[in-house]
């Protein structure tokens, strides 16, 4: 496509030339609007040097200098998280994240939170299923100060029991607040259906009631040990600094952090969802149905990656898409909708989704359907290369603050993608044809074996998707989703 | 109080020689037809903004018309008399650009975020909607976006738990004839009453570049730049000069304690107050006192309530701030077996303790170090909703002077403790004020003293 634009830009040229001619140059009413201007050549994203080291304990680091605004964004990504929880123990992962900044080193809880804010700065501890982050987000006149207590808290996290407790019954009250938002139990409810609760993607990493209340100091302490080390460990550093600078320092710190085994991190692939059935919850007196039809996808490191990025912002991954342009501009039956892959480290969701007007639940549920089975017969040509140029001319929007290149690079560090990945991103996009599109959404959106979730008003609802015939129609209340509501 | 402020800013200036400053260097001229322009040259990434103010928003409604500045800003992505329905994002997005609008009771935000090459495609698109919009609109295009906007409302309000809670705090701060009464996304009955004419009439009396700012921010050539909107611009024909707002004065010499019902499972309390307009003595300062009250767990009500007594999920306070006058809310998430009067309870207390006692100089220090470093990291992006694009037309629409940056900071660095106490007596007084609970259904007995209401309808 940047061929084509390249093309564009030379008729421009000629067009203006001939206007030179034929138009006096005052008059600007007389400004050519019957159709859009044309481009220039689009511009190439240049990033600064990504600058890589070792520190002596085998941590790897990457830098990038960025200057101009004076902050720092550093990242340390732990490869551990969630899926190598025990069954009896989920919410290990993400509470022992939780719990780095409840004290560390000689700093309480509260002293902690006072010195990073009056530092102006942030520090965020979390963990999903495959991963634990923390970051530090600074002013760099803050930079020293700010490094000091983020070290503390990775290295020096002293778990204090009373804390626990107090992130414990915070934890649980979030667990019965999940109660009241209908796109969270529509979100529970897909990954349910579709991975199964015993799954890393279906059983999710926030805990149950009675896994939540089991966890003790020891627990994490266990994890923390096992898993925080440098043999996990990798920071990316983005910023107004000097490489040697960030280098030295993290030596000085991070170098002679214990090195330890590295996770074994391996989440098996999902079986595929089987036939159809639609999961009706019942939200009585919704006004809005919260639709979710959802199988598995892929893993990030698939080889389609490409064609499936560009299929599906085709399907419903931009504006214009045709998910969001059937269900929202022409139909009105919602304020959006769309579709997106969750690709992590084992094959994770393909899902379709919008929250849309109860009485229109079944004619929605008709178009979501419509434009899942369309996206495997044609694809046009004005569609494939709108998506392309979307994805591949926008790509430099994605790199514009220190917090979103940090992200772009922790993508390609723990995948373990080529060096080059970022300067191919765009031909790579370029490259994708009608046929790999054809291709991808006939192997990967299959709408015969499909789970169909449905949160809203049961009584209106329910006849009118029973008659369009979808599959098995299971009625459900949110306490089969979220299981009993805690207790408090 | 003056005095104080001089000499906390003299300490300031003594203790930090090298006081940050914000640098967003920016050309600005008018065209002919009263189109305010700003330009700011930023090459770090090879991205434009091309972000649109106009001075129009749900404050310039009529009751009966509720919601339709909002719906009017859909509208405005619908096409115009040289862009087909459809086609101003096709083109966007083949352009590799992302756009979006906004709209708030005081004024309505556009941008596009686009590669450099593409900078003039939006330029077109925009002016084509400035000045053609009515020659495209059809009766058709406005019940479309009606129905979208409907479910915006619905995903956004009604379906949300304590999704009605700003309605119903709105309508008891402010007089029923003040233009912040009415909620900015309008009630369903109004939504159906707009017609096409309506539409065409907003367009005519609003949104003319005399009302409008133009602020364009990225890797851009200002010399180009200022050429390709004379270019697309120009011609778009001036409008007659914007009727003024006549709001009435809001005041409020009671407390109002409301309660409803909702499908909750935890009671959540919400105490509001008038206070004053973006910018005004006081709007800085109450900033501070929200930071103070419940930014971090050191903050005062976020401390006792969430960190020692535990009987609040969450707690959070900011100063709406606004054109006309402001409000300053506290909100708190009562955990299980908790009621609402309890929660209440600690907040008097601490707002009590405020109004005797200054707060210390490193609670005030700290809110003013963290304003300070979000002053720093406004500044990483140029697009979207609240870059520096959006930024500079943000500071020209409230201050006349796009690069309100050092002043605006300068406000938080000056404020002495003593400040914040003076406004916390001025204006969060008990007896003016309004005085939420919302309650899980069936559990009346969780709210804290206050009428019933229903929100059916509204």
């Amino acid at each position: 496509m940047k061929t084509n634009l390249r093309n564009l830009h030379r008729v421009g040229i000629f067009v203006t030339a001939l206007m030179l001619l034929a138009l006096p140059l005052t008059q600007a009413q007389q400004v050519d609007r019957s159709k859009p201007p044309q481009l220039g050549t689009p511009p190439s994203l240049t990033l600064p040097q990504i600058q890589k080291s070792t520190l002596s304990n085998g941590i790897r680091v990457v830098i990038m200098e960025k200057h101009g605004v004076p902050v720092v964004q550093m990242n340390l990504l732990i490869r551990a998280g969630a899926a190598l929880e025990p069954q009896d123990k989920i919410g290990l992962a993400s509470l022992t994240a939780a719990m780095l900044k409840e004290g560390a080193g000689d700093k309480s809880s509260l002293e902690l939170a006072d010195a990073i804010d009056y530092l102006g700065a942030s520090i965020g501890t979390s963990a999903d299923n495959q991963s634990t982050w923390t970051f530090l987000h600074t002013p760099l006149s803050k930079f020293d100060q700010a490094f000091s207590l983020f070290a503390d808290i990775v290295l020096k996290p002293t778990f204090p029991a009373d804390e626990l407790e107090r992130l414990r019954k915070e934890r649980l009250t979030s667990l019965v607040q999940r109660y009241d938002q209908p796109t969270m139990v529509a979100a529970v409810a897909a990954s349910q259906f579709v991975f199964g609760e015993k799954h890393p993607y279906g059983r999710g990493a926030m805990g149950t009631e009675k896994t939540i209340r089991g966890l003790t100091i020891e627990d994490l302490k266990g994890f923390y040990n096992q898993y925080y080390h440098a043999g996990n460990a990798v920071f990316i550093v983005i910023g107004d600094v000097r490489s040697a600078d960030v280098v030295v320092k993290l030596e000085k710190t991070f170098g002679t952090w214990r090195k330890g085994e590295p996770a074994i991190l391996k989440i098996l692939a999902a079986d595929q969802v089987r036939g159809r059935t639609v999961y009706l919850i019942d939200k009585p007196n919704a006004p809005q149905s919260v639709i979710r039809i959802s199988r598995v996808g892929v893993d990030r490191l698939t080889k389609d990656y490409f064609p499936l990025t560009v299929m599906n912002t085709i399907l419903g991954g931009s504006f214009s898409s045709r998910l969001n342009n059937n269900l929202r501009e022409q139909h009105g039956y919602t304020y959006g909708a769309g579709s997106s892959f969750d690709m992590r480290l084992a094959p994770g969701s393909f899902t379709a989704s919008s929250s849309v007007q109860t009485a229109v639940t079944d004619k929605a549920m008709t178009e979501f359907f419509n434009e899942l089975n369309r996206i495997s017969e044609k694809v046009s040509d004005q569609e494939l290369t709108r998506a392309k140029n979307y994805l591949a001319l926008g790509y430099p929007g994605d790199f514009e603050t220190v917090s979103q290149i940090a992200g772009q690079l922790g993508e390609i560090l723990y995948y373990g993608l080529p060096d080059d990945y970022f300067n191919n991103y765009i031909g790579k996009v370029l490259a994708v044809t009608k046929e790999d599109v054809q291709r991808v959404a006939k192997k990967y959106i299959d709408p015969e074996n499909i789970a169909v979730v449905v949160v809203g008003d049961q009584k209106s609802v329910q006849k009118g998707l029973e008659g369009l015939k979808l599959g098995k129609l299971k009625t459900m209340k949110i306490e089969d989703v979220l299981g009993k509501m805690p207790v408090l | 109080m003056k005095r104080l402020v001089l000499i906390s800013f003299l300490c300031l200036s003594l203790a930090s020689a090298q006081d940050l400053r914000i640098d967003v260097p920016y050309t600005q001229f008018t065209l002919p037809n009263g189109l305010n322009v700003i330009l700011h040259v930023d090459r770090t990434t090879p991205r434009v903004t091309v972000n649109t103010w106009f001075l129009v928003g749900s404050g310039n409604e009529k009751p009966g018309r509720t919601g339709f500045a909002h719906l009017f800003e859909h509208l405005m992505f619908m096409g115009s008399k040289n862009v087909p329905t459809g086609k101003f994002d096709e083109w966007l997005e083949a352009a590799g650009a992302d756009n979006n609008g906004s709209t708030t009771p005081d004024r309505t935000n556009y941008f596009e975020d686009l590669p450099s090459n593409a900078m003039e495609l939006a330029l077109f698109l925009d002016s084509d909607r400035m000045g053609y919009l009515a020659d495209a609109m059809s009766p058709k295009a406005v019940d479309a976006q009606r129905d979208v906007v409907k479910n915006e409302r619905r995903q956004s309000y009604e379906n949300r738990p304590y999704g009605m809670a700003s309605l119903v705090i709105d309508e008891n701060l402010y007089p029923p004839a003040h233009p912040y009464h009415w909620p900015t996304i309008g009630s369903m009955a109004d939504l159906s009453a707009a017609s096409f004419e309506d539409v065409v009439q907003f367009f005519r009396t609003y949104y003319a570049p005399n009302n409008a700012s133009l602020s364009i921010a990225g890797d851009i050539d200002a010399e180009k730049t200022k050429a390709l909107i004379e270019k697309w611009f120009a011609e778009v024909p001036r409008g007659k000069p914007v009727p003024l707002i006549d709001a009435p004065p809001a005041y409020l010499t009671e407390e109002k304690r409301l309660a409803f019902e909702d499908r909750v499972q935890l009671p959540r309390l919400y105490m509001a107050w008038l206070s004053p307009a973006l910018f005004k003595p006081g709007d800085a300062e109450l900033d501070i006192l929200s930071n103070i009250l419940t930014s971090g767990k050191n903050s005062r009500l976020y401390k006792r309530l969430v960190y020692e007594m535990q009987i609040a999920q969450d707690v959070s306070a900011f100063q709406e701030s606004q054109k006309q006058v402001s409000s300053f809310q506290i909100t708190a998430t009562a955990r299980a077996g908790h009621t609402l009067s309890e929660i209440e309870k600690v907040i008097q207390e601490e707002i009590d303790k405020l109004k005797k006692e200054i707060p210390t100089k490193r609670e005030v220090q700290r809110a003013v170090n963290q304003y300070e470093a979000s002053f720093i990291n406004r500044l990483e992006r140029i697009g979207s909703f609240g870059g520096k694009a959006d930024q500079l037309n943000s500071y020209y629409a409230a201050t006349g002077n796009p690069d309100y940056f050092n002043e605006d900071l300068a406000r938080y660095r000056n404020i002495d403790p003593g400040d914040v106490t003076a406004f916390v007596r001025t204006y969060l007084r008990d007896d003016g004020r309004v005085v939420l609970s919302i309650v899980p259904n069936g559990k009346k007995e969780l709210a804290a003293p206050g009428t019933f209401i229903s929100v059916e309808g509204k």
